[in-house]
């Protein structure tokens, strides 16, 4: 057992959404999911939940319309790669800032 | 108190690669700290040995520990299984005035007079095999000849250490055959004689 | 020493891995380290050993496989040598940062280029600033219970250890030691509990990207950044000498041996010319030591260096204060400076009031014979020596035995 007197200061922390600190800054681009075609979403069953599984961060809700907590999605679009039904769509996070215009 | 370099008997030991001559070592060196020698260091040749190329073993022996472990420059005593070697190594490199060449060799030893030294000599290749011993095996012989020429520490202790060594590995031929040497070895002491004749 | 044996060092090594129920061994062969694993994997094979052996493919994975080891709570150890060392040095600076106890023994040997098998300091001064706790044993009987230490140590602080001992003059020479009894030795070492060994009840990301600033986690804790992680290793390094001696009499309760885990002096008391060496060379000196006394008249003594990193820098320094010749020997260098022991010793004497004169000498390097006689040559010369030489030339290293 570790002496008492020894912090032992390392980098290891519960899993979960803001371990990596504030996240969602990192973002370029924001997965959208479209609920028609999400397999939990349009069977209104908990079934599927890749997004839920394969989120590195655990950003994405494991409920029948998943959500995704944008503070500390950082973007990396492994939901939208790993969707078996290509309901997820990675869209510039330029779009959504107030008075963006899109080309 | 430290005990000075002067106290450790330096015992330099000349084989083959493949010959035994570390085991050899390694049993005196067992037998000397079990007979009351505190300080027994023996150190291979540092670095690479090729089997059948000419190797050296350094063996320490001080009634103290130890401290100094560089190689062997100026032996008491050298041991040489195998005479042939006399061709390629100068065996008394550095040996003090008046040292012991022990020898395994065929021949008188007259035939084997240095200028300086006393010279012990027996045929541990013969008496391995009178002993039960693989023609060739000679390092557990000559450890009888080392003990013949330096009273180091008894016959019986060797045997018994020699048996404790190879056990399971013909432990009694092997005993067997260092007493066979011990019993059978010639010393001839040219410390004040010249050169033998060519 | 009823109960010694005579054994190579590199056996001596394998029984304190043994004696220490080590689970799992990962290490790569490379001379002169070999028979440390051959013996280990002898010895687990034979079924006189419960442990894992993982045969790996390079010494990076040998340090990988400890680091995995360790992480789950597994006791881990392994053993390499010059360029192997160097080949693990990515794994061995995260294993520090990952503040795992994992102990290695360090069967010191010449770094190549030119290749060389034989002994010097290089490849563990190379690793010095690695965050890994380096000691250095002197014979066999030290390399068998610091190796049994150092596992106790590494456990306690959580900094891996690397327990260092000279290639050749000590790994395959054989001289008594005695083994510690195996019952003793389980209750001075207890079982390795780790409390962030890896769970699937418990998951946690470790190690991952840490940034520059401190934060709160998930559960609303404040966590360290990478420079508090850093603070802390340097910080708890340092507190680890005293655990080291602590540790030491503790062995010496259960076993009767120890007193010197950090400097060991020998005639060092009324010393004015010190020698200072680490390894065997620092045993070697204890004859020249002897002879300057009773030949010369010289009132030497010589300080082994048993602990390097972390280094005692205040306890040399008050060692040394009444010291008017300070010797530093070493088999290694920095390249383009001086010897890095000596570095360390001068940098250390810095803030003290009384600054002896200091000398360095590099010896040995890729197994350059040593003779006794050229250490007492050298040391009396030097300490003999009444004329202050010029501040740059006395700074720099002299070369002892070189053959040009």
């Amino acid at each position: 057992m570790p002496d008492p007197r020894f912090k032992i200061l390392t980098s290891a922390s519960t899993s979960g959404p803001g371990d990596a600190g504030r996240t969602g800054s990192w973002r370029v681009e924001r997965p959208v999911i479209d609920m028609s075609r999400c397999i939990p979403a349009k069977t209104g069953k908990h079934a599927c939940h890749l997004c839920w599984l394969l989120c590195p961060d655990n950003v994405v809700s494991k409920d029948i319309e998943p959500e995704i907590d944008l503070e500390y999605c950082k973007g990396c679009g492994i939901c939208a790669e790993e969707c078996p039904v290509q309901a997820i769509e990675m869209v510039p996070d330029a779009d959504f800032i107030e008075g963006a215009e899109r080309e | 108190m430290q005990k000075t370099n002067d106290q450790i008997i330096q015992i330099r030991w000349h084989g083959r690669g493949g010959q035994g001559a570390i085991t050899a070592a390694k049993v005196v060196a067992e037998a000397a700290f079990r007979s009351g020698y505190g300080g027994a260091v023996m150190a291979p040749t540092f670095g690479t040995e090729r089997r059948g190329a000419p190797v050296t073993t350094s063996l320490k022996i001080s009634r103290s520990k130890i401290y100094d472990l560089s190689p062997i420059t100026t032996p008491d005593i050298v041991v040489v299984l195998d005479h042939m070697i006399l061709h390629e190594v100068d065996v008394t490199a550095g040996l003090k005035p008046g040292g012991w060449i022990i020898m395994n060799s065929p021949r008188p030893a007259e035939e084997h007079a240095f200028p300086g030294y006393r010279t012990a000599v027996a045929n541990a290749t013969r008496l391995g095999v009178e002993a039960g011993l693989r023609k060739g095996v000679v390092n557990t012989g000559i450890i009888g000849a080392l003990e013949r020429a330096s009273g180091l520490v008894g016959i019986d202790r060797l045997a018994e250490t020699i048996a404790a060594e190879f056990a399971g590995r013909n432990p009694e031929a092997n005993a067997l055959a260092a007493r066979l040497v011990y019993d059978a070895t010639l010393i001839y002491d040219n410390q004040t004689g010249g050169s033998p004749d060519a | 020493m009823s109960k010694a044996i005579i054994e190579s060092g590199n056996v001596a090594a394998a029984m304190a891995v043994q004696l220490a129920r080590a689970e799992v061994i990962a290490a790569y062969p490379i001379t002169p380290q070999t028979p440390v694993t051959e013996k280990l994997s002898e010895l687990i094979t034979a079924g006189r050993m419960d442990a894992e052996y993982v045969a790996v493919e390079s010494e990076h994975s040998a340090m990988a496989v400890c680091i995995g080891a360790a992480s789950a709570g597994v006791r881990a150890f392994t053993a390499t040598s010059s360029n192997g060392l160097l080949y693990m040095s990515e794994q061995l600076h995260w294993a520090a940062g990952a503040r795992l106890p994992i102990v290695m023994c360090v069967v010191n040997r010449g770094i190549g280029a030119p290749w060389s098998v034989w002994n010097d300091h290089q490849d563990a001064i190379s690793q010095r600033d690695a965050g890994w706790i380096q000691v250095f044993a002197k014979d066999h009987q030290e390399i068998i219970d610091m190796t049994l230490k150092a596992f106790r140590l590494a456990e306690l602080v959580h900094i891996p250890v690397m327990v260092n001992y000279d290639g050749y003059y000590l790994s395959h020479t054989y001289m008594p030691f005695e083994p510690p009894d195996a019952a003793r030795v389980d209750a001075f070492l207890p079982a390795y509990q780790y409390k962030h060994a890896l769970s699937p009840e418990r998951p946690e990301s470790l190690n991952t990207v840490t940034l520059p600033d401190a934060r709160l986690d998930v559960n609303g804790i404040k966590r360290g950044g990478y420079m508090d992680i850093r603070h802390n290793l340097h910080e708890e390094m340092g507190m680890a000498i005293e655990v080291w001696e602590e540790i030491d009499r503790e062995f010496q309760g259960h076993f009767g041996r120890g007193g010197a885990p950090v400097l060991d002096p020998y005639r060092c008391d009324d010393a004015d010319t010190v020698i200072v060496a680490m390894g065997t060379m620092a045993n070697q000196f204890r004859v020249v030591v002897d002879r300057l006394r009773q030949d010369d008249g010289i009132r030497a003594g010589v300080l082994a260096l048993q602990m390097y990193r972390p280094f005692p820098g205040s306890r040399i320094a008050e060692a040394l204060q009444s010291a008017r010749h300070v010797l530093v020997y070493e088999k290694g260098l920095s390249y383009g400076n001086q010897g890095a022991l000596y570095a360390d010793i001068k940098s250390a004497l810095y803030p003290y009031p009384s600054r002896p004169q200091l000398h360095n000498f590099i010896v040995g390097l890729g197994g350059r014979e040593i003779p006794t006689e050229s250490l007492y040559q050298t040391t009396r010369a030097a300490c003999t020596e009444d004329r202050m030489r010029p501040p740059a030339q006395s700074d720099a290293p002299q070369w002892i035995g070189l053959q040009l």
